[in-house]
């Protein structure tokens, strides 16, 4: 636990590449992650790809294939109710998911990680603040905040990142909080403070890189949730505008035909289920890298 | 002298409870802000003149700053000064049998048109069937799972009952939802695709409660079995089993009358944790189901911009919320005395 390495921030800076090679490199002896990170990975190449396979664009309908809808060898995933290529919208949606979430997420992070370390580090009236509203904030149930919050900003996707921010930011906060009060008690601190070390520098250069290894597990447990939660919010209507292609949203329109065809709601249920599950594996199989550390 | 500590705790949390209300209920107020469209609007529907919403804006005062009129709502809920919507000389027509006065005062939905506390507690009701319903399975399946995967850490059954966990955990309950639907709705034509809780359906009540209490249970239980298998690996590991061990009980014997016992204090405090995320979960099943509910209405809500319904329905929200987090920590006291919050 006691990390005296970390005093000298040259070294601190070296470990920290090396340590996260070494996470990297020692990722397949756990096969649960790196099922995980193959099922992220080839939505990734996917949605990298999608504008050069030759897909035919999302919102295009074929008005021919709508009588019969299921999967064809014009249309491999068959089409939705209005004609549209179901295998497009897809990995466009994908495109989409994978944007807004990782971005949500850091902004969380970086919003969570700044009040959890001046909470953490100051302590007395920072941390009471800070504290008291990340309470408030934690004890709604997280989709009632998200409901009420989009609700009344709108649905965007600059809205969905600051409801992500507000909901998940506090409890970011309060992990960086807990994890810096048993740091800040370390040697490394008090050689920083007594080199006379700018309280930014200690908090940003010594106290944050120690706590990155409960941090990314809930890195990537947090991805799996905001991709949840905005396949939730496009369910609830409360998704991306239309026509563009959103995961959530396509299901609640498939919903409506699931009586006769079932794929429409079953394929966007099945891409949201395999990225989360995606992000799951790969949050368990580090978390089992590190209490083998 | 240790009811004395418990009762100084539990009196604290509870002004605690009162100032997250509080903070909360401004934060949902100020939100509400954003969306357009005011009350006097929304009282009067889309076809109303702009004159008459003009009249009525400035009847109810709706021009004042924002903390004067949550301040104003504030007095309506306990009961200090009387609804203005409900001022007869506004000819609206809104009468609350229970009176313009009294404590508890939600005020008027403009949704429904209806005193709020006629709308919200019979669908609070049919929410506390099905998280009910969900939660008395959720307990007794992710205990079991969680012991049998944490008795012996990293075994067949161990890693078979954590994949498992977290398939399941990554299952959102519209996802499930729709699996469901399509087999046994779809497929087989077992079971009602929607519970709208009336008999005209066809189905039984039972027969409609099955699929929205199947999706909450199998997502909730993947959650709380992961951690009582922690808090089992934890214990398994710690001395005082060797020394059950090596005295010569057999292995049930050191299992149930020692692990089970000692891993159960942690997720104790999950478990009740999990009425938080049960709420959560029930808003969207209840969506997927047509399920006549709390969560469904505070979407309905939410949507339309009743303001007073959603403040009402975030405040029993967070009061269940919080005070089972309180019952949680009290019950954590009890049952470890070494712990003093």
């Amino acid at each position: 636990m006691v990390d005296l390495r970390a005093t000298d921030p040259i070294a601190t800076e070296a470990r920290d590449e090396s340590s996260a090679l070494a996470l990297l490199r020692r990722l397949p002896q756990s096969r649960v992650g790196m099922i995980g990170i193959l099922l992220i990975l080839s939505w990734v190449v996917l949605a990298l790809l999608a504008p050069w396979v030759g897909l035919p664009s999302p919102n295009a309908q074929d008005y021919a294939a709508i009588p019969r809808p299921q999967p064809s060898a014009v249309h491999w995933l068959g089409v939705d109710q209005l004609g549209r290529d179901e295998l497009s919208r897809l990995i466009w949606g994908a495109r989409t998911v994978l944007t807004v979430a990782p971005i949500a997420v850091i902004a969380a992070y970086i919003a969570g990680c700044t009040l959890g370390l001046l909470a953490g580090y100051y302590g007395g009236w920072t941390d009471a603040v800070i504290s008291r509203f990340s309470d408030v904030i934690l004890s709604f149930p997280v989709i009632v905040l998200y409901v009420i919050l989009i609700a009344n900003i709108g649905p965007s996707r600059f809205n969905i990142v600051v409801a992500v921010v507000l909901a998940s930011g506090p409890g970011i906060a309060r992990i960086v909080r807990g994890l810096v009060l048993e740091l800040k008690e370390q040697d490394f601190v008090a050689a920083a403070q007594l080199r006379r070390e700018t309280s930014a520098y200690i908090m940003i250069v010594e106290l944050l890189p120690n706590c990155r290894g409960p941090l990314i597990t809930d890195f990537c447990l947090r991805l799996g949730y905001t991709t949840i939660t905005i396949g939730i919010l496009g369910f609830l209507g409360l998704g991306l505008p239309p026509p563009d292609p959103d995961w959530g949203g396509m299901v609640q329109q498939g919903t409506a035909m699931i009586t006769v065809w079932p794929h429409m709601a079953l394929l966007p249920c099945l891409a949201i289920v395999s990225l989360v599950l995606g992000f799951n594996l790969l949050a368990d199989g580090l978390r089992e890298l590190f209490l083998n550390d | 002298m240790v009811p004395l500590v418990i009762l100084h705790f539990i009196l604290k949390r509870l002004a605690a409870l009162i100032l997250t209300l509080l903070a909360a209920s401004f934060l949902v107020f100020a939100v509400t802000e954003f969306a357009p469209g005011d009350v006097a609007r929304k009282t009067l529907g889309p076809y109303a003149l702009q004159d008459q919403v003009d009249i009525l804006y400035r009847r109810l005062h709706l021009n004042d700053p924002l903390p004067v009129r949550y301040v104003r709502w504030l007095g309506v809920l306990l009961g200090v000064i009387e609804d203005p919507l409900q001022d007869p000389t506004l000819k609206l027509d809104f009468t609350d049998p229970r009176g313009k006065r009294y404590f508890g005062n939600f005020g008027y939905s403009t949704l429904y048109k209806l005193p709020v506390n006629d709308v919200i507690w019979d669908r609070l009701g049919n929410t506390a069937l099905l998280a009910g319903l969900a939660f008395a399975l959720i307990v007794p399946l992710s205990l079991i799972a969680g012991i049998l995967a944490g008795m012996r850490e990293g075994s067949r059954l161990d890693r078979t009952i954590s994949v498992f966990g977290i398939v399941c955990t990554s299952v959102p309950e519209f996802a499930s939802g729709v699996f469901f639907t399509a087999i046994f709705v779809v497929g087989l034509g077992w079971l009602p695709g929607t519970s709208p809780l009336n008999h005209n359906a066809g189905w039984s009540i039972a027969a409609q409660l099955v699929l929205p209490v199947i999706v909450l249970v199998l997502y909730d239980s993947g959650y709380v079995a992961r951690m009582v298998r922690s808090s089992m690996v934890d214990v398994m590991n710690r001395p005082f089993i060797r020394t059950a061990i090596l005295k010569g009980l057999s292995r049930r014997e050191v299992i149930l009358r020692h692990a089970v016992r000692n891993a159960m204090i942690a997720p104790f405090t999950v478990i009740l944790l999990q009425i938080n995320f049960l709420i959560s979960g029930v808003v969207v099943t209840e969506m997927v189901f047509a399920y006549p509910g709390f969560g469904r209405m505070l979407l309905e809500a939410s949507l339309f911009g009743d303001i007073a319904l959603i403040e009402a329905a975030t405040l029993i929200a967070l009061i269940i919320a919080v005070s089972t987090q309180l019952l949680s920590d009290v019950g954590y006291m009890l049952l470890n005395p070494q712990i003093r919050l």
